[in-house]
């Protein structure tokens, strides 16, 4: 290698590029490429000394050699620098492969939390009424007498005043209950929001039943009033069989059957059509509805010859447990995580 | 109500092949909703046999039993026993059955279930070896066949009144076919509470005419003579000015065969209409009772004062019911009593509509009768029912309103049963005290109807839906009517209930269904946005919503570990609570929730973050005496209205939430971070930050909490917002949770309660941050946040941030010092900061520091 090359000799120049070409392409690792640069573009390497060889030549050669000496280093560089970077990303390519982990290790490090689906779908229902430009209404769950009944068209001797079991707050002259339903939320709004009125109501509501398989001492309710001029009972099924959608499916509609309930007049009971009951399709009772009272408008200082409307309400509980197909009432009172846990932040 | 479809078919057109299933539905659809259905039960072969000849036989156990030949006609007699056997008498054609029972002697026809049928219960009947026989089949008692109770012998067809030919089909003998629907009667429809007011749903359901064998103009009554049994009513304590009794109605039947007993089908009928037969007269008037709804009451004249009084019963005294329960009676409670003609030796001889007592009770040697139909107030029997806690046949029916027409016509369909079935003579003199009130007449605009049920009627159809219930129609004007109220329908009040039974009656199925355009509402509230955004992040953070029931006790608060002074000791009380071991509501979410923390660590799991968001209350500030009380449809004054919300306690929105075991969770990254304090004190920061606020926190020594490890959070309005930090010891211990359980509570209502100070003062700076490193010692006990303040107001404007990033306690610092390192991040808004103006800032901050605090810069 330490032969002098006449850089005016091409075809030595020429020799000289493909040898250095090979050594680059036989070399399979970036040491090897390196001692093959070292030898082949050195201080020393032939091509490098054709190049200091230009200097001593006649003024007449020095150009032709130039030309010929730096075309054929730039080659040389060029394949140089192309093998460089194809190991290289060899290199890289195999580092990061030994880098590998296994995703599949769990990575439960923080622990996953859950709403109670109890209160997911009061939400659920608070939206879909609200979408329709309904307002959420509220109010307290120990409640005076006279909201929870009286004011709700329920005399102090009415049967139906027997037929839920109240809890009644202690010294009974104080005249407090445990809301028995939500629907005096239907009496605080007609008095504080006036008319015309849309709103729902969920909340808390008690009675005293012991807790079993289908009843509970505390449960939720959902209520709805509207008050307006000229709504009819054909509104309040059209409000129904949207809620019904809303909360059973596309294919769902609700039916009205003749009932009894002090504070509506006419008053229904009201089932929904289930698409996916268990054991085929079919009707099944939600809760109860009617034309608002005129003494339930009186009561709240509004002129019931003028303005009229509905009202309904269901339970929530039943709600979840038709829909989510949840056979036992201890699994939503128990508060075991595992039951939340299933429904995660979407009932 | 039961309904025992053959007993409505006395009074309307019922087809036989009616499908009971299809007539609940029809029921349900005018109101009368299914509760329950009574099919047959029993399948054949049951057939009516002849004991043939009978064979006592004594058995080891010292029981005799029969061993019996029965007929039991041609088609299930069998010529020859196999094995050969029964051997009372000769072989002839017949089935040898054993029979343990006593009451029958050869000749007798009784009931016989062969082998494959099947009685009530799904009991099957099989050919089976007893007593070392073989018994083919079964001689059967009444309640084998679910014919009442009595197992005191089997059935013979003569006693009940019965006969027939050995082979007979027993099941259509005994109306064991025979279907009885439960329907549920609305509070506000007493009428329905009878076969009458049944027939009529069902007549004018099928568009069938009826014929009201309740109406005096159809009905046979007496007319009122002056020689009728005396009756005076003496009401000194009326109920809201309401008569108690303002009907009576007294009939005598004389001369009753105290042998005659109760016709089978009548037995049948009381028993499927759910009540038990008990002697002839006492199954009349429960008999009539059922057809027409007019409870009656039957004394025996024998025993019968000279007089009956209708009164209210004194302070102090006493009666004791027929169910043997004796009880103080009220003033309010309203008495049939009766006296001597002389007003003397008078006895209280039942509470008035609700249940007599044994005094005067007709017996087995009954033979004169007095039958009392009367009419009380609704309000009056169903107070003294609550009272009493004595719910009846009766007092059902008089709490909802008896027809006040009836009263004659009951007593006298009573007395012409009786005297039919027991042989007696009606007497003509009769007791009628009392008018039935005029009827109710109700101005109704046919117009009115469609407004409010939204489907149009025309005055035809309004007209003849409502003669259906039975009123009387006169058009007034144009498409006006003005409707006479039948007097069975109590309930009808006001226009809305004629609208509802037009809308009722012409089938609500015709509603169309439209949904209403309701005015643009506000959406959410800020307080329901609220709670649903810290809903979510507790969620999020890890924390499962749970429920828990809001009872407690005062256990509770002294687990908790609460001062006797806390105001969370000072409770609402339930008067009927569910359990009397938790009267109390919840003055705190904590209280409920850690229940439910150890239930499910004893369901197994490892580690539980759970968070609860709900009312809680106390009775403090609640204002003493009796709270307000106003009728239905009154509207209170704007002074009523207060005293009403007054009364009501306050009830604030909490949250509260507890970590028990691991804040970070073991697996293969480790071992995991058993919560502490500052994780639930950073939850309610999250609370406050995500809500755009501020908080400051104080260490604070409160219950259930450490003393040395509660924070407390005071709001920028000085209002505290809650507390948070690690369980005391003593509390984790009484409550059976985890050592070192840690918990937060928290007034939403506090923070809904903050302005929201945020303002934007300008863009975001750009230009490059400058960081300074600090760290002082300072006193142990010195709170990091209080230091952290004085830093930055020494600091000035252009600290951006301020961490704290090591807390240094031990060897190298003097007893009772602590080292705190800052790391103090500046930004100016107008240039680049020079290390210079950093470290200015920075010394002008620890300068601050060391006047304030005695801070040292730790070199």
């Amino acid at each position: 290698m330490t032969d002098q090359l006449d850089p005016l000799d091409e075809s030595a120049v020429k020799q000289a590029v493909d040898a250095a070409l090979q050594a680059f392409a036989d070399s399979t690792t970036l040491d090897e490429l390196k001692q093959a640069k070292i030898d082949h573009t050195g201080d020393k390497a032939p091509l490098a000394l054709a190049n200091r060889a230009i200097g001593s030549l006649d003024k007449a050669d020095k150009a032709a050699a130039g030309k010929i000496v730096g075309k054929s280093r730039g080659q040389v560089k060029q394949a140089h620098d192309a093998r460089l970077a194809e190991l290289e990303s060899e290199r890289d390519t195999a580092v990061l492969i030994e880098e590998a982990i296994d995703v599949t290790l769990p990575t439960d490090r923080r622990r996953l939390g859950a709403r109670h689906p109890l209160s997911l779908i009061q939400e659920q229902a608070a939206d879909y009424f609200i979408g329709l430009g309904w307002e959420v209404a509220e109010g307290p769950e120990i409640e005076s007498e006279w909201l929870n009944f009286d004011a709700l068209n329920f005399g102090p001797d009415h049967p139906a005043r027997q037929m839920q079991d109240t809890f009644f707050v202690d010294p009974a002259e104080a005249g407090l209950v445990l809301r028995t339903h939500t629907s005096p939320v239907q009496s605080r709004s007609l008095l504080e929001r006036g008319v015309p009125l849309y709103v729902v109501c969920p909340g808390k509501t008690f009675r005293t039943d012991e807790l079993d398989a289908t009843h509970t001492p505390v449960f939720h309710q959902i209520e709805g009033i509207a008050i307006d001029k000229g709504l009819t009972m054909a509104n309040l099924q059209g409000t129904l069989d949207g809620f019904a959608r809303e909360m059973f499916g596309p294919e769902s509609k609700t039916r009205l059957r003749p009932s009894f309930f002090p504070f509506t007049e006419p008053s229904a009971e009201m089932d929904f059509w289930f698409p996916n009951k268990v054991g085929g399709p079919g009707w099944i009772e939600w809760g109860g509805c009617g034309m608002v009272h005129p003494n339930v408008l009186r009561a709240a200082g509004i002129d019931p010859e003028v303005y009229q409307g509905f009202a309904f309400g269901m339970g929530i509980e039943r709600t979840l447990m038709l829909r989510e197909g949840i056979n036992d009432m201890h699994d939503m009172v128990e508060g075991d995580v595992r039951f939340s846990a299933r429904f995660g932040m979407k009932a | 109500m039961r309904v025992p479809l053959n007993w409505l078919a006395d009074y309307v057109d019922l087809p036989a092949e009616t499908d009971p299933h299809a007539l609940a539905a029809e029921f349900a659809s005018v109101g009368l909703e299914e509760e329950d259905f009574f099919g047959p039960e029993t399948t054949g072969p049951l057939v009516v046999g002849r004991v043939l000849d009978l064979v006592k036989e004594e058995h080891s156990n010292g029981k005799t039993v029969n061993w019996c030949r029965v007929d039991v006609g041609p088609e299930h007699n069998e010529a020859q026993d196999d094995p050969k056997d029964p051997q009372p008498g000769p072989e002839v054609p017949s089935r040898g059955i054993i029979c343990g029972a006593h009451n029958f002697v050869p000749g007798d026809l009784i009931v016989a279930c062969l082998p494959g049928a099947v009685l009530p219960g799904d009991f099957a009947i099989a050919a089976r070896k007893t007593y070392g026989h073989k018994s083919d089949g079964m001689i059967c008692s009444a309640k084998e066949l679910g014919l009442g109770e009595d197992h005191s012998g089997i059935i013979v067809l003569s006693d009940l009144g019965l006969t027939g030919e050995p082979g007979d089909d027993a099941i259509a003998l005994l109306g064991l076919d025979q279907v009885t629907l439960d329907v549920n009667v609305t509070p506000d429809r007493g009428y329905q509470l009878s076969m009458r007011g049944i027939a009529r749903e069902y007549a004018q359901m099928k568009g069938q005419s009826f014929t009201d064998i309740g109406s005096p103009a159809v009905a046979p009554v007496n007319e009122p003579t002056t020689d009728g049994f005396p009756v005076v009513i003496d009401d000194v304590n009326p109920i809201n000015e309401v008569a108690g009794c303002d009907r009576f109605t007294a009939l005598q039947v004389t001369g009753l065969n105290p042998e005659a007993k109760t016709p089978f089908w009548m037995q049948r009928r009381l028993q499927q209409a759910g009540m038990r037969p008990i002697g002839l007269t006492v199954d009349v008037t429960n008999f009539v009772m059922l057809e027409l709804g007019q409870p009656l009451h039957a004394y025996d004249s024998a025993l019968l004062g000279d007089e009956i009084v209708v009164r209210r019963a004194t302070a102090g005294e006493k009666f004791t019911t027929l169910d043997d329960v004796k009880r103080k009676l009220d003033p309010e409670d309203l008495l049939i009593t009766d006296r001597g003609a002389d007003g003397t030796g008078g006895k209280i001889i039942g509470l008035a509509g609700v249940m007599g007592g044994a005094d005067v009770e007709v017996h087995s040697g009954t033979t004169d009768v007095v039958i009392e139909a009367a009419h009380f107030d609704p309000i009056s029997i169903a107070r003294t029912s609550r009272r009493h806690r004595l719910s009846s046949e009766a007092s059902r029916r008089f709490e909802r309103g008896v027809d006040p027409e009836l009263g004659p016509v009951a007593a006298r369909r009573c007395a012409d049963l009786l005297v039919e079935l027991g042989g007696g003579t009606l007497s003509p003199a009769t007791t009628q005290i009392g008018d039935a009130p005029e009827p109710t007449v109700i101005e109704l605009p046919v117009e009115r109807i469609g407004n409010l049920v939204g489907v149009e009627y025309t005055t035809a159809e309004a007209t003849g839906l409502l003669e259906g219930i039975g009123a009387t129609i006169e058009v007034v004007g144009k498409d006006r009517l003005a409707v006479t109220v039948p007097s069975w329908r109590t309930d009808i009040t006001d226009d809305v209930d004629l609208i509802e039974e037009v809308a009722r009656t012409g089938g609500y199925g015709r509603i169309p269904s439209v949904q209403p355009a309701a005015r643009a509402g506000k959406g959410l509230t800020t307080a329901q946005k609220t709670r649903r955004r810290i809903s979510n992040l507790l969620a999020a953070d890890g924390f499962t919503e749970v429920l828990s029931y809001p009872f407690t006790s005062t256990k509770r608060d002294d687990q908790l570990r609460l001062e006797a002074d806390d105001v969370r000791r000072e409770h609402i009380r339930l008067a009927n609570p569910m359990s009397e071991d938790m009267p109390l509501m919840r003055t705190n979410l904590l209280s409920t929730l850690v229940d439910l923390v150890v239930r499910n660590l004893g369901r197994g799991a490892k580690g539980v973050a759970l968070f609860e968001a709900g009312l809680v209350s106390t009775s403090a500030g609640l204002p003493e005496g009796p709270g307000p009380r106003h009728l239905p449809g009154y509207h209170p004054t704007e002074a009523e209205l207060e005293k009403i919300y007054a009364s009501v306690p306050a009830q604030p929105y909490h949250y509260a939430g507890i970590i028990a075991g691991n804040a970070e969770l073991p697996g293969v990254w480790g071992k995991g971070r058993k919560a502490e304090a500052t994780d639930v004190i950073d939850t309610v920061r999250r609370i406050v930050a995500v809500n755009g606020l501020e908080v400051t926190v104080e260490s604070d020594q409160i219950a259930p909490w450490h003393p040395g490890r509660a924070a407390k959070f005071v709001l920028a309005d000085g209002q505290v917002l809650g507390h948070a930090g690690e369980l005391h010891p003593k509390v984790c211990e009484n409550l059976g949770l985890p050592a070192r359980t840690v918990a937060f509570e928290i007034d939403l209502d506090a923070l809904l309660a903050q302005e929201d100070l945020r303002a934007w003062d300008g863009a975001l700076s750009t230009y490059p941050v400058s960081r300074q490193d600090v760290a002082l010692i300072v006193d142990a006990d010195l709170p990091t946040q209080t230091l952290a303040a004085t830093l930055r107001e020494g600091a000035g404007e252009e600290l951006e941030l301020l961490e704290t990033f090591d807390l240094y306690t031990g060897d190298q610092l003097p007893e009772g010092k602590k080292s705190l390192a800052f790391r103090l991040t500046f930004r100016a808004p107008d240039r680049t900061l020079k290390a210079d103006d950093a470290s200015a800032m920075r010394e002008a901050a620890t300068k601050l520091a060391a006047e304030r605090h005695g801070a040292e810069v730790r070199s």
